[in-house]
């Protein structure tokens, strides 16, 4: 019944199929080649774990062959509570991800703000949303405006602004991984954004700090029956870091695969938007 | 505590006093009922007259007695408690003591200020003068309709306020100097017996108007005089609410923005127009509002956040306003009953959001039919505990400008200062981040404690609409840090070190000490009616409270932000109000040099000749005094009487009174503390200045004492070692008396705005008061300061502080006054510098510093408290004491268990424009100021030199301790104190000498001769068991030629 703070209680979380396009025309920040059938592969463990491994309701939209991107649906809306933010891509050739989203979530009941500005860009790969606050990083996807936008969809929030100087989202060296717990990469960029965020919050995060920025990227769930939940990288893509997670006592420790996608700057969270639908008081 | 005494005995006098006279009281009392009736109150007033009426038949004492049960239902609590309480609270807080001390000779000044428009209404038709008058025929009904009963009342009802009780004194005192104008005012009082009209006058009473949370009016009559917390704690008390320390007054001030009352000061001072209007509001958010001990607390926190995220102050999220709505509903309806659809009906007459639509109207009901069987108070605490989450809630919103001039937002709140950019934090100051807090004409600067990889503070600029803004975010940023951070309030004397500048400091309690406090609650739960009702038809009554929309602004979020046009950043500047040569009535509402001057000349043309003669006897009097006093060593009157009969100072009255008849005199402050933090005592001497006057007045008071175990002060009164600290403490106190003295001067001229008012800049240091476990490492860390301070004075810029402080004394030996002016002139450099540093000019220079704490902080730093290693080392004073080795420490073992608040202010000069002299006094002062034009000044330098005792005459002894510094400025005087503690320990010997520096700057006759007078005096009277050895009047008299 609490209508503030609730986070990390999931109950439906919306994916995307993969296009084949996504191997070739899916925009990535080092040149790789992606293997589309062990990413496909990957994308069904990682929709599985969360449908059944988890038992959240999923809600798969179709690939669409003209968005290469469009399976990194975090980018393409931001829900807080019962609200979606329905975001405007910095990337252009993204811009179009948002429309099949904006349905799926007005079906599932969502109140949905569209972000028209047209000078404002917003990533949902920029936005660490901590339970308590969000912080949004302003990256070459995101820039004030989209922050702003974003400030205004969610009023019960502060939303503070960190600069990202490295990687291509805030999320790509950092996530949550526990109440209070921001999991942080061990670059530079990375600490230097997390002592940013620290310092702008007036609330406390504990950090768990991982070898591989890459690896920082984690998705945390608080789930009823199943108690702290975290789906991180394997221990295969990054060992040392795998080590790291090891250490999180009382943890559902959940290794997932992301070898592929990876490669087109996927990372765990940006493959899901996760919902709960019942904290919508 | 002696005032303490004396009103006391007072009020019994005045209680008889009016039982003597219950004619004249009850008859006023009807004349009183029939005005108030014909006025047609409000509700409540009616209910208080319902009392009178009844209390009409009554003996007057008998009527008393009720009328203070009326007012005060919640103090029905034995007077034992009360006075048992009484002792702590005035150790707490002296600085209303002195206020009252003050009040009490502004009083008598108000006298003069009367006589003085009597004399000539025409010739001084200013504003003041002007200002003055409407106040009073404003104030005639009350005035001539109220009884002395009723007074009386008033005033035992205060009696019963252990906070009020100096007010009592100040106003009972108050009264007996203003015996004439109650004479010429009220017809009433020429019926009272003669000793009434000596010991007190009618006292004038307003009517305030208070709007409650539940918007309902409250109207109270309080005296004309009263302070802001007595009409505070009669809110209160008719809200029956004790924990009162997250709530205030707040009022418009003449610009219509909000403004907070502040308890210690006048009301009539604080609001401008006249305007008795007033609102009750939270004004410190806690954090964690579950810790609040009673309901009825949560419950007004309540009404006020139901208005804040109504009004959309406090923005929230469509579900948190149904939220919110829903429990604001259980609250004030209780179950939701499917049979009655009533808060259906009502819901729609609430205003729950600023863009509330039937769709949340919907969803609020939804929600409030989940809430059955919750209690209104768990109802509340429910609200309470979504509201206090919303990232907004209980941040106070201000306008201002980055350095680069874009639009932000600085919000204050309990965890410090956040800064906005449009609706994104894009910063964060938490308190114990900040070092320091101070603004600067419009500018407002936090100095920011290093962070674990940097090395250097650095200091972080904003600028702000107005000088006023600035002022207002800085008073706002001191009180939340001492509310929120601090466990015990910085005493506004004792542990109120001031440079210069703003008086200001948070004077209530701590949340800390309002937790504790409210713990001690005993008392069964009051019931309090809810305002469901109430609430509707003022909802109905009126166009909806809020229109704002969402859309109107990006930054509608805060209404009074509004207030604030955030447009161009205004450069305040008083050159405007000098130029005019008449004023309009508006100008009194400004800051406006030009009333203020004008009044002073008005003034003093007006003295009476009586006047005169009784101070000059006075005068003499206190230098008779001041001889008879048994100096520390032989004691040379002749050189004394010598000094005084050939005393240039007379020489200089005669000057001064042609000076002053130059029209636009203005003067330069030179405020000579011996502080490096002191950043901002820059002089802004304004162009039009033609003259200028500056006054020095150091009293050196120096104690000798046997070390160990006996400190023998010149009178020899024994003492403990911890007594230094005493002394130490006492020093404040004469430090502060002093102060008032020339608040007295300051009075004199003062009538249209308060002190305050010219303040420009001010700084505050926002330490903790900790308790340091690790007393040894403390001391370290003081002796490293003191290092960081002397290495600094190896940068060619910032010359040291210990020399600083030594070579002022030296200069007082030698008597060369000349030397001295250097000192002053370097120091204030060296104050510029540190100003630059703080601007980020000096990088290179900060670069020296290493300690967390500002190295520049150091002189006020270390007296608050603990003391310093120098405090025990060899003093400057004492010759003898060259040669021996200086015993270090020792003394802070006592003093370095707590450390009290560090405060620097800065006060401003009281002339803002643009101006720089030529002469080498003024030169150090000009730095910070973009000079453009020079005018030509002459400069007369004189110097007085009484010294009672030869005691000191090295000059390379150990610097003293800066103690206090502080200054006051009225509108047309600057006065600047600052107090040195040098204390020297030789052999068994221990020397306190005090070095009191207090610089007067004005623009109009500074009569030096009484402020000297009053300084001894206060001086002697702080501390009878010292001697003053030395008064060094040196006088300097700037001759400008009008520029072109």
């Amino acid at each position: 019944m609490a209508g503030l703070m609730s986070g990390f209680h999931y109950t439906h979380a919306v994916v995307r199929g993969i296009p084949a396009s996504l191997a070739k025309e899916a925009l990535r920040s080092s040149q790789s080649e992606v293997d589309l059938a062990k990413a496909l592969k990957e994308h069904e463990a990682y929709v599985e774990v969360l449908g059944t491994t988890l038992g959240l309701e999923v809600v798969e939209l179709p690939a669409d062959e003209s968005l290469p991107d469009c399976v990194f649906v975090e980018d393409a809306a931001v829900v807080c509570g019962d609200t979606a933010l329905i975001t405007r891509p910095g990337a252009e050739s993204r811009r179009r991800e948002t429309e099949a989203m904006s349905r799926a979530l007005k079906d599932l009941n969502l109140n949905i703000v569209e972000m028209t500005d047209e000078n404002a860009t917003l990533d949902g790969g920029d936005v660490l949303f901590t339970g308590r606050e969000f912080f949004v990083g302003l990256s070459k996807r995101t820039n004030q405006r989209g922050a702003e936008i974003l400030a205004d969809a969610f009023k019960d929030y502060a939303v503070s602004t960190v600069p990202v100087l490295e990687g291509l989202h805030l999320k790509s060296f950092c996530s949550m991984g526990g109440p209070g717990l921001i999991v942080i990469g061990s670059s530079e960029p990375a600490q230097k954004a997390l002592k940013i965020m620290q310092q702008m919050s007036d609330h406390r995060y504990d950090k768990l700090t991982v070898p591989d920025d890459y690896a920082a990227n984690c998705i945390y769930m608080n789930l009823p029956n199943k108690g702290h939940v975290l789906l991180h990288p394997t221990a295969e893509q990054f060992p040392e870091s795998a080590k790291v997670f090891e250490k999180l006592k009382d943890y559902m420790l959940i290794p997932v695969s992301n070898l592929e996608k990876v490669k087109v700057d996927g990372a765990l969270t940006c493959c899901s938007i996760l919902i709960n639908k019942k904290a919508n008081v | 505590m002696t005032t303490e005494a004396g009103t006391e005995t007072e009020v019994k006098e005045k209680a008889e006093e009016s039982v003597a006279k219950p004619d004249q009281s009850e008859k006023a009392t009807e004349e009183n009922q029939e005005v108030a009736n014909a006025e047609g109150e409000e509700k409540e007033k009616e209910k208080e007259k319902e009392g009178k009426g009844i209390g009409r038949y009554l003996p007057t004492w008998l009527k008393k007695q009720k009328s203070q049960s009326q007012t005060s239902p919640t103090k029905e609590v034995p007077p034992t408690e009360e006075a048992d309480s009484k002792v702590p609270q005035e150790e707490d807080e002296p600085a209303p003591e002195v206020n009252g001390h003050a009040e009490e000779v502004e009083e008598k000044e108000e006298v003069k200020e009367k006589e003085a428009e009597s004399h000539s209404t025409a010739s001084a038709d200013t504003e003041p003068a002007k200002e003055e008058k409407v106040e009073e025929s404003a104030e005639k009904r009350p005035e001539e309709t109220r009884v002395t009963a009723e007074e009386d009342g008033a005033e035992e009802q205060k009696k019963e306020q252990q906070q009020q009780q100096e007010e009592v004194g100040g106003e009972e005192e108050g009264g007996g100097g203003g015996g004439k104008e109650g004479e010429s005012e009220s017809k009433t009082s020429i019926f009272q017996s003669p000793l009434r009209l000596v010991r007190k006058t009618k006292m004038k009473l307003m009517v305030c108007h208070v709007t409650l949370l539940e918007g309902t009016d409250f109207s109270c009559e309080v005296e004309k005089r009263a302070k802001g917390q007595f009409l505070f704690f009669k809110v209160c008390e008719h809200l029956n609410l004790m924990e009162k320390d997250y709530f205030g007054l707040s009022y418009k001030d003449s610009h219509e923005q909000t403004c907070w009352l502040d308890p210690t000061k006048e009301i009539k001072r604080q609001i401008r127009n006249n305007n008795w209007q007033f609102a009750f509001n939270v004004k410190f958010y806690p954090p964690d509002p579950s810790l609040l001990t009673e309901d009825i607390t949560r419950y007004l926190l309540c009404l006020q956040l139901r208005e804040d995220v109504a009004s959309g102050r406090l923005p929230c999220s469509f579900v948190t306003h149904a939220l919110l709505g829903s429990y604001t509903l259980q609250a004030e309806f209780g179950d939701h009953e499917p049979d009655q659809p009533r808060p259906l009906d009502n819901v729609g007459q609430l205003t729950f959001a600023p863009n509330q639509n039937k769709e949340m109207e919907e969803k609020i009901l939804e929600l409030h039919k989940s809430h059955r069987g919750m209690t209104p108070a768990q109802a509340d605490v429910q609200f309470l505990e979504n509201a206090k989450k919303l990232s907004m809630y209980g941040v106070d919103l201000h306008h201002a400008k980055d350095s680069e001039g874009v639009d932000i937002m600085l919000g204050v709140c309990a965890n410090g200062l956040l800064v906005y950019k449009d609706r994104l934090r894009i910063n964060r100051f938490a308190w114990p981040k900040i070092l320091k807090i101070s603004y600067k004409r419009n500018n407002f600067y936090i100095k920011i404690r290093p962070g674990e990889t940097e090395q250097f503070e650095s200091t972080v600029g904003f600028k702000l609409q107005n000088h006023r803004s600035a002022k207002r975010l800085w008073k706002t940023s001191v009180e939340n840090h001492s509310f929120f951070r601090l466990t015990v309030p910085e005493q506004p004397t004792k542990a109120r070190f001031l440079t210069l500048g703003s008086k200001f400091r948070y004077s209530g309690r701590t949340q800390a000490q309002s937790r504790t406090a409210s713990s001690l609650i005993d008392r069964p739960a009051p019931n309090f009616e809810r305002t469901s009702s109430k609430r509707i038809s003022r909802s109905l009554d009126g166009a909806p409270r809020i229109s704002i929309t969402e859309a109107t602004s990006e930054n509608g979020r805060e209404p009074h932000l509004e207030l604030h046009s955030d447009s161009k950043v205004k450069e305040v500047d008083l050159s405007p109000a000098e130029a005019t040569p008449t004023q309009s009535p508006m100008r009194v509402h400004g800051d406006n040099i030009y009333v203020r001057h004008s009044n002073l000349m008005l003034e003093d043309h007006d003295k009476t000749q009586e006047d005169v003669l009784k101070h000059q006897a006075s005068i003499s009097q206190l230098k008779r005094s001041f001889m008879e006093a048994p100096p520390p060593s032989p004691p040379q009157p002749n050189q004394w009487e010598n000094r005084l009969t050939s005393s240039p100072a007379t020489i200089r009255i005669q000057q001064q009174q042609q000076v002053e008849c130059v029209p636009q005199a203005e003067a330069a402050a030179a405020a000579a503390a011996a502080d490096n933090d002191a950043t901002s005592d820059t002089k802004e001497p304004a162009k039009t200045t033609e003259v200028e006057i500056e006054e020095t007045v150091v009293v050196q008071e120096v104690s000798i004492a046997p070390k160990p175990g006996l400190v023998t002060v010149t009178t020899s009164s024994p003492a403990e070692p911890p007594a230094e600290q005493e002394t130490l403490e006492q020093e404040v106190t004469v430090e502060k008396e002093a102060v008032v003295a020339e608040e007295v001067k300051a009075a004199k001229q003062e009538s249209v705005s308060s002190e305050s008012e010219s303040e420009e800049e001010a700084e505050y240091h926002p330490n903790v008061s900790i308790c340091h476990t690790q007393i040894p490492e403390e001391e370290e860390e003081e002796e490293e300061e003191v290092k960081m301070a002397e290495q600094d004075a190896t940068a060619p810029d910032a010359p040291s502080l210990p020399a600083e402080v030594s070579r002022p004394v030296e200069a007082t030996t030698r008597e060369g006054e000349e030397s001295r002016n250097e000192d002053a002139e370097e120091q204030e450099e060296e104050e510029q510098e540190v100003e630059k540093n703080a601007e980020g000019e000096k990088k290179a220079e900060r670069e020296t510093k290493e300690s967390t704490d500002d190295p520049t902080m150091t002189p006020v730093e270390a007296p608050n408290g603990h003391a310093e290693p120098e405090e025990s080392e060899t003093g400057t004073g004492a010759p003898e004491e060259e040669e021996e080795p200086k015993v270090n420490g020792e003394a802070s073992l006592f003093e370095a268990e707590h450390r009290p608040q560090v405060i620097c202010c800065s006060e401003p000069p009281v002339v803002k424009t643009e101006m720089v002299t030529i002469s080498d006094t003024f030169a150090a002062q000009k730095t910070e100021i973009a000079t453009k034009e020079v005018p030509i000044v002459h400069t007369e330098t004189k110097t007085i030199t009484y010294e009672a005792a030869q005691l000191d005459g090295n000059g390379d002894g150990e610097p003293g301790v800066l103690m206090t510094a502080q200054t006051i400025t009225s509108e047309s005087l600057c006065t600047t104190t600052t107090t040195h503690i040098t204390k020297t320990l030789k052999g068994g010997l221990s020397e306190t000498r005090i070095e009191k520096r207090i610089v007067i700057t004005g623009d109009c006759d500074i009569d030096h001769d009484q402020a000297l007078a009053q300084a001894i005096k206060e001086a002697k009277e702080q501390h009878p068991d010292m001697s003053v050895t030395r008064v060094v009047v040196h006088k300097e008299t700037e001759l400008a030629e009008e520029e072109d």
